[in-house]
């Protein structure tokens, strides 16, 4: 039976990447090679749907608007958490249960209650369509799985290490930049890796919360799909360079993955 | 836990998490709240209607319709995706080169934007031109996702399953290689058998990473919308339109801002509901 084990996983791997596959399969073909046969690679191989992309402004400048509001989103979500898991790691203070199950709510809330209120709050103090409305918007589900993975992380460190530092002579500002954060630095890796993840594969509050200038690949993806026929090239093209950066990401915090994914109450 | 002292001033470094989230959460919900008590003949002026949109959603057969689909969908969905994530992250290599690229290849359905899941899975199911489309119809099912409720369902759901099992993998084979080395050891001199370490030494040490892979994947297939929309639009006729997708139909396709406040507030009630017996039920076990 033990020889047998890697079965499981190799299928499921296969399972996986079918799907991938057939759209960088798509990616590579001409409009014609994709409606006119069914082929399992390109026959006519054609970089022509990403030249495309990449001519367009309004192709590219969808992927920098998503990659701006994920950024400013990550940045805002991890700097506030930060005080705020110390304080959840380390205090005791009046409603601290309540607020932190309060956080949790707002993880819970579905986007599509929130859609067109934030529609109505973001267009009354005139944010709509700009990268901060969304980066803003995101925080609702980010900034509570910031704090709870970093609380998690802060929870493992020794409060011993606050109490020599304080014996040492330091300042709390000081304490918490010099030592602290150094301390914790894989943990706001694994925070920043989760908000990034969740800001840049969330749509429906992306796209409610933007027209023109903000407006991310994926709305863009939708508007071309709908507007100028079927190209389903073009489609498969724009959807395989959005894998990209997750996949970097990926690689990038590889070995704590797993371990992100089990802290705390996630 | 009994570390902790107590200070008040702790409040101080939770307050910009306090007002983003307020400043994100409740004035839309105050916004929601607000419609759900009023009506409106256009021109912004509003009427108090009091609970008459809750009670016109608890009532319509719609509703009834779209929650019971929802309901069928996340069972489904904790059914299939819990045991097979267990299943692979049990059999996954513990140490080595595997490791990361498992880990890697595995979290990739993850990264990828949720309208382009949508996209993928509707172009690899087309009956004519996608792979799995194709691939069934030659193998001679009679399927077209586009036509029928069945194949609508069932490429629902291979897709989810294919787009968050991995989540499951993730979080219960952390709970696995937690398990220290001496466990095995002491199960291999005792002659355990496989089925036995499984039994009674990794699926109770999972237990704590299972609940919370089971609250995540109940929240958020209770949430699903942009996936199933691009995928389907919830049709063949309403037959895969769950929850999220009704109440953006109905606010943002009919702009009936009352039923669509109400209606709401009740799938987010209920999520509420399930979500704290979730959490109390850990909690408790926590205390033991």
């Amino acid at each position: 039976m033990k020889r047998f084990t890697w079965a499981a996983p190799t299928f499921y791997i296969i399972f996986l990447m079918l799907p991938i596959y057939w759209l960088l399969n798509m990616s590579f073909k001409t409009t014609n090679e994709i409606l006119g046969s069914f082929t399992l690679w390109p026959n006519e191989f054609t970089l022509e749907n990403y030249i495309a992309i990449f001519t367009d402004p309004t192709w590219y400048n969808g992927y920098f608007n998503s990659l701006t509001y994920v950024g400013i989103n990550t940045v805002i979500s991890v700097t506030v958490a930060l005080p705020a898991a110390y304080a959840f790691s380390r205090f005791r203070f009046l409603g601290d249960k309540h607020l932190f199950f309060w956080l949790l709510t707002n993880r819970m809330a579905p986007a599509a209650v929130f859609a067109l209120p934030f529609f109505q709050f973001y267009s009354a103090v005139n944010l709509f369509d700009t990268h901060i409305a969304v980066a803003l918007a995101h925080c609702l589900f980010n900034i509570p799985l910031a704090v709870w993975i970093l609380e998690g992380f802060m929870s493992g460190i020794p409060k011993e290490l606050d109490e020599t530092a304080y014996v040492d002579g330091y300042s709390f500002p000081h304490f918490f930049v010099k030592i602290f954060i150094p301390t914790i630095l894989a943990g706001i890796g694994v925070a920043a890796f989760f908000c990034f993840m969740f800001s840049w594969v969330e749509l429906l509050l992306a796209k409610t919360l933007t027209s023109v200038a903000a407006k991310p690949i994926a709305a863009v993806m939708t508007r071309t799909a709908s507007t100028s026929g079927y190209e389903l090239g073009l489609l498969a093209a724009a959807g395989s360079l959005t894998i990209i950066p997750g996949a970097f990401v990926i690689y990038f915090v590889r070995n704590y993955i797993a371990k992100g994914f089990a802290l705390g109450r996630v | 836990m009994s570390r902790k002292t107590t200070n008040q001033k702790a409040w101080l470094f939770v307050l910009p998490v306090v007002v983003l989230v307020a400043f994100n959460a409740l004035i839309p919900l105050m916004t929601v709240v607000n419609y759900s008590v009023q009506e409106t003949f256009g021109n912004n002026v509003f009427f108090f209607e009091g609970v008459k949109w809750f009670e016109e959603v608890l009532h319509s057969e719609r509703f009834h319709a779209s929650l019971l689909r929802q309901l069928t969908f996340t069972s489904i969905i904790l059914i299939i995706e819990i045991p097979l994530g267990v299943a692979i992250a049990l059999t996954m290599p513990r140490k080595g080169p595997w490791v990361s690229v498992c880990l890697v290849l595995m979290a990739l359905p993850l990264l990828i934007p949720w309208n382009v899941v949508g996209a993928m899975w509707n172009i690899f199911a087309l009956p004519d031109i996608g792979l799995l489309g194709k691939t069934l119809n030659s193998m001679g099912f009679d399927y077209d996702y586009t036509q029928q409720p069945l194949s609508a369902w069932f490429t629902v759901i291979l897709m989810d399953v294919w787009h968050w099992t991995s989540l499951v993998v993730l979080l219960a084979y952390a709970g696995v290689s937690s398990i220290p080395e001496a466990y095995y050891q002491a199960a291999k001199i005792d002659g355990a058998s496989s089925w036995a370490i499984i039994r009674y030494i990794e699926l109770p040490k999972m237990k704590r990473v299972l609940t919370i892979a089971i609250l995540l994947r109940f929240m958020d297939s209770f949430m699903i919308y942009t996936e199933p929309f691009v995928l389907t639009g919830g049709g063949p006729g309403n037959t895969t339109t769950f929850l999220s997708i009704d109440l953006v139909k109905i606010a943002l396709g009919q702009f009936d801002l009352g039923p669509a406040a109400a209606m709401s507030l009740i799938y987010f009630m209920i999520i509420l509901l399930l979500c704290w017996l979730f959490y109390t039920l850990m909690m408790k076990d926590e205390e033991k």
